[in-house]
């Protein structure tokens, strides 16, 4: 909103230039954005809270600088000199006012005998330069009007007015009114019209009709000046979608006692460009009276709330030039009646003027000041852990990543079963549901980076995501890893490979294995005695490379290489693996306490073993072998080497097992430690394996 | 070639003839001096064993002849002295033997030369997402002043959202934050109806319900905006937001606490200021300015116009006011008598204070998971 600062200065004498008054301004809370122009075109680009509707103009606004300045205002009455009825009034004009609770003031009056051109050169001037378009004389006259002092008002064709009255009233359901913008509208029961004897002639408050506009041809003016219903006004133009200067202000509240002022104003600028004569005097139908109870201020009040020792005298000056008028009661000025001007209908209570006192003061002239507290301080039941997390997901090397929480429909179906929650006005349509999975956000991530050339790609979010379950909505806490395969790759540790075939399918086993240990390592910041591992991930993982983590037999993750058909579909220009969490579950689960063991005092003897084992039998069944054999002794096992190729022959492969064992009792003899190897061959020759040499 | 055979003169045990407290303190004074330069002479391994031996070994070292001819020889009278004198000289002795190593000056390190001058080699080391990391430094700001963090629903209900913090139903305060509605409300009482949270300050009503005053409470979360992504907008951003009530909270307390605040996050050379503004849910309400922590206030670089503050000089940081009394009626019956306790409020958007911080120029560089970008903060 622009306002002039030559505008304000017609009503008060600041001491200070320009670009001081905007500074003051701003200081009180009247903000100055911006200042543009210069000289007696100085322009102010203000942002006036929705609670200032008296400030929304030059008026308002000297009232302001006249306060912080502590010098006069100027009455607006004198702009309007004396108008007198000139003309006799021939016909009486009716104003009939159905609905006194959202029209509880009207006023009204006549001219007759005007001339429409042009508006002159210096009300042209001045709504130009606050980007309003001058139309003609008695328009501008309530454009100009609305910027001086505020008040909307709107003018009529006196002659297209059918049947000399006016009503105000519900519309009919149906009814139709073109608007001044040519647009024709279907009106509802609820919105509230200006009609004349036969059809509504304008939407109260917030746009007048196109028929009974002012044009050319008007001899004779009607000039409206009321005060509407803030809620009316509002429903009404969110209801046509019509959003004017009249209804900005109406909708947060008119002054009430500026109607026949207003009307005056008008008049007198329309007389003073186009001649004629007012005809009667300002009819003003006021139906029901604004209720602006005066209200109690404690300075006891003002101090508790404020912290600064301020008086009853400092305060009785402040509100006093801001319009308010006080009464003192009560000893000493400890407290005030205080009565509240009809232009600020946002002041109600007592903290409401509390603001205004600590508003002029000044806030930076309030002291600093520390409170003291004496409650206790609470984490998070889970930021320890949380921390914990994310520290151990930055080590293992994954950038902390924000997506947004939009996703697709689409997407929605594919990466989850949840029921979704959806909106009403997305953005597009690509986001037009909650996210119900961590994982589009992920290869969307993804993709970016690969689209950019960046193949090395690892990210990792923690966050909600967002689902209607039993018709609660509910937002389970998710982790999702993203990485790429030149990534894993990248860093894969020479020593750790086990899997010496040469071949692209031994390249992507070992990186897919790099993958699963990040996942083990971010597990492992939670509590939990067994992690079990299974085949059942959902369809958008690789079926052969993908694999659930079971803890205590609840699924807390799942992870591996995505579809070849979520890639394609994403055009991802590399095999991508992700690994969701499910951080409520491990949550439950609590932090990993640590564990001390007595360090050993004997020293460990390795033993290899190398066996052929058919596909079918994985490591998992190794291990379960080997564990039950239950040999307190056999403390560690691990695979060193896998092969497999033409030398071992097609659905087998060769491992090369090395066993630890070592025993708290005294160092191993070698009779044991024979009679364990043969165990452990017994066990992996049971489960179909032969040993080799 | 043996340690000793470097030295000048070397050092030999002699025979004590006088045995007062002053001879044998400069006999062992000599000793350790000796001992201490053969140390620093030490150049490799083999000086090392052969220092080691010649002043231990238990057949022919030094000490072993010290105990002998100081010790054994010792009369009747003074061997109490000396033996004392003796230990002490061992002790030391020992200490520098132990503390001998080799000293760096090694001509033969030139052959195994390791070119040190080629880069490193680094392990892949994640980053901190530059919003949530500037969320979490507020954060700690806070509870290092007594503040527990609290968290909401990110889907609420028009109550929490809008009623219960003083935007009654149609008000036009409601226009300033461009709502995102769930799907399918229709049916709903209106306080009942979900939409994404437009701010943080649900939580504040959710954390009164729950706890009564006194309460400090500093909320970190996402909310949502109808607002089409740009470089200064997305429809998704964080935002972190703070409460305390008390029976003594003032406007002078608000003002001290975001003072304390903003230096501790910013730099104890930022200055701050308050402008009253408006928001439905506090009275008086205020915007902070800082002092534009890049130009220093002066709103300029050198000869360049100072962006970030526009050339003001001061950076608008956050809104805040005492918590309206309208705000503490919803939640009257848990304690919160607004004739009894006040409180301020305050909540400031993380994404900016981190596009700021950072001198990051475009919102949207933070939600496209970059890497290149994001790896810029580890």
């Amino acid at each position: 909103m622009k306002l002039s600062a030559q505008w304000i200065r017609d009503f008060v004498d600041v001491p200070v230039d320009d670009r001081r008054l905007a500074e003051a301004l701003s200081g009180v809370g009247i903000a100055v954005e911006g200042i543009g122009g210069s000289g007696k075109d100085t322009v102010f680009e203000m942002e006036i809270g929705t609670n200032r509707p008296d400030a929304m103009n030059h008026y308002g606004v000297a009232r302001e600088a006249a306060a912080i300045y502590d010098v006069g205002l100027k009455p607006l009455s004198a702009l309007s000199h004396q108008l007198s009825a000139k003309a006799p009034q021939d016909a009486p004009f009716h104003i009939t006012v159905e609905e006194p609770q959202l029209c509880p003031r009207f006023s009204a009056c006549v001219i007759k005998n005007v001339k429409i051109k042009p508006a002159p050169e210096k009300i042209a001037h001045r709504l130009q330069l606050l980007d309003q378009r001058p139309i003609s004389n008695a328009v501008d006259a309530t454009n100009y009007v609305l910027w001086e002092m505020g008040k909307p008002t709107h003018v009529f064709d006196l002659d297209l007015l059918e049947g000399g009255r006016l009503l105000i009233r519900k519309a009919i359901q149906g009814e139709k009114l073109k608007t001044l913008d040519g647009v024709e509208r279907t009106l509802s029961s609820e919105d509230l019209v200006v009609a004349d004897a036969k059809k509504p002639v304008g939407l109260a408050g917030v746009m007048g009709g196109y028929d009974t506009m002012i044009t050319d041809k008007t001899r004779n003016v009607l000039i409206e000046s009321a005060w509407w219903d803030p809620l009316t006004v509002r429903k009404t133009s969110r209801r046509h979608g019509i959003h004017t200067d009249a209804s900005h202000r109406f909708e947060r509240g008119a002054d009430f006692e500026s109607t026949v002022l207003s009307c005056d104003l008008v008049a007198r600028l329309i007389l003073d460009s186009g001649g004629g004569e007012l005809s009667g005097d300002v009819v003003d139908v006021v139906s029901r009276k604004l209720d602006q109870a005066p209200i109690v201020l404690r300075i006891s009040e003002v101090r508790r709330i404020l912290g600064e020792k301020l008086t009853g005298g400092h305060v009785f000056r402040i509100l006093k030039k801001l319009g308010f008028n006080l009464i003192p009661e009560g000893e000493e000025d400890a407290e005030f009646r205080v009565q509240i001007p009809s232009w600020r209908l946002d002041v109600e209570r007592e903290i409401d003027l509390i603001e205004e006192i600590a508003r002029l003061h000044g806030y930076d002239k309030f002291e600093n000041t520390l409170p003291s507290f004496s409650g206790a301080v609470v984490e998070l039941p889970n930021a320890a852990v949380d921390k914990a997390f994310r520290t151990r997901a930055l080590a293992l090397g994954y950038n902390e990543a924000v997506s947004l929480t939009f996703i697709s429909n689409a997407d929605a179906e594919r990466f989850s079963s949840a029921s979704v929650l959806e909106l009403e006005n997305p953005l597009s349509e690509e986001a037009r549901v909650m996210r119900t999975s961590m994982a589009p956000g992920m290869l969307d991530m993804i993709a970016w980076n690969l689209n950019r050339g960046v193949e090395e790609v690892r990210l990792f979010e923690t966050g909600r995501i967002y689902e209607m379950r039993d018709k609660e909505r509910i937002e389970p806490e998710r982790a999702c890893l993203g990485t790429t395969m030149a990534a894993l790759k990248r860093w894969l540790p020479a020593a750790a490979m086990l899997d010496i075939s040469k071949g692209e399918g031994a390249g992507t086993a070992e990186a897919l294995r790099a993958f699963k240990g990040d996942v083990e390592s971010l597990l492992a910041v939670f509590e939990c005695a067994e992690i079990r591992f299974d085949r059942e991930t959902q369809e958008y993982f690789h079926r052969g490379r993908s694999a659930r983590a079971l803890a205590n037999g609840a699924v807390v993750a799942q992870f591996g290489q995505v579809a070849e058909s979520v890639r394609a579909d994403r055009k991802l220009r590399q095999e991508v693996f992700l690994a969701e969490l499910d951080l409520d579950r491990l949550h439950k689960l609590g932090a990993r306490k640590v564990k001390i063991a007595v360090l050993p005092k004997y020293p460990p003897v390795e033993r290899d073993f190398s066996f052929i084992f058919a596909d079918e039998v994985d490591f998992g069944r190794i291990e379960q072998a080997l564990s039950g054999l239950q040999l307190q002794e056999l403390r560690a096992f691990a695979p060193v080497e896998i092969f497999r190729g033409a030398a071992i022959g097609s659905g087998k492969y060769s491992i090369l097992l090395r066993v630890r064992l070592q025993s708290d009792e005294g160092t191993l003899r070698d009779q044991q430690i024979a009679a364990w190897s043969e165990q452990i061959v017994k066990a992996l020759q049971k489960l179909g394996g032969v040993q080799r040499a | 070639m043996t340690a000793h055979s470097k030295f000048t003169v070397a050092y030999t045990v002699h025979k004590l003839t006088d045995y007062s407290p002053a001879a044998l303190g400069k006999a062992a004074i000599e000793c350790v001096s000796a001992c201490s330069s053969e140390a620093s002479a030490v150049r490799n391994e083999a000086d090392l064993k052969a220092f080691r031996d010649r002043w231990l070994a238990r057949k022919h070292g030094i000490l072993t002849q010290i105990n002998d001819l100081w010790l054994k020889g010792a009369p009747k009278e003074s061997k109490r002295e000396a033996g004392i004198r003796v230990n002490e000289l061992k002790v030391r002795i020992q200490e520098l033997v132990d503390g001998a190593h080799v000293s760096a000056v090694q001509p033969e390190i030139a052959v195994d030369r390791v070119d040190l001058s080629l880069p490193g080699i680094h392990r892949p080391i994640g980053a901190e997402h530059p919003v949530l990391r500037a969320s979490r430094e507020m954060c700690a700001v806070f509870q290092r002043m007594g503040y527990s963090v609290a968290e909401g629903p990110v889907v609420e209900t028009d109550y929490y959202n809008f009623e219960a913090l003083n935007f009654p139903p149609n008000h036009p305060a409601r226009d300033t934050q461009d709502t995102l509605f769930i799907a399918g409300q229709e049916s709903k009482p209106q306080r009942e109806k979900l939409l994404l949270r437009t701010h943080t300050s649900p939580v504040q009503i959710r954390t009164m319900e729950r706890l009564r005053p006194p309460i400090r409470i500093v909320i970190p979360g996402v909310v949502h905006r109808n607002d089409p992504p740009d470089a200064s907008h997305s429809p998704m951003f964080h935002q972190i937001e703070g409460l305390a009530v008390d029976t003594n909270i003032t406007f002078g307390d608000l003002k001290g606490t975001l003072d304390y605040a903003m230096k501790d996050f910013f730099g104890s050379s930022v200055k701050t200021s308050f402008r009253p503004s408006f928001f439905p849910f506090t009275e008086p309400s205020a915007e902070l300015y800082i002092s534009c922590f890049i130009c220093g206030g002066t709103g300029k670089r050198g000869s360049d116009p100072c962006r970030p503050c526009k050339q003001t000089g001061w950076i608008e940081i956050l809104g805040c006011g005492m918590v309206d009394p309208n705000v503490f009626e919803f939640v009257k019956d848990n304690g919160y008598d607004p004739k009894k306790v006040s409180g301020f409020a305050w909540g400031m958007g993380a994404d900016r204070v981190a596009l700021l911080k950072y001198g990051v120029d475009d919102l949207q560089l933070f939600f496209h998971g970059d890497v290149r970008f994001l790896a810029q903060w580890a």
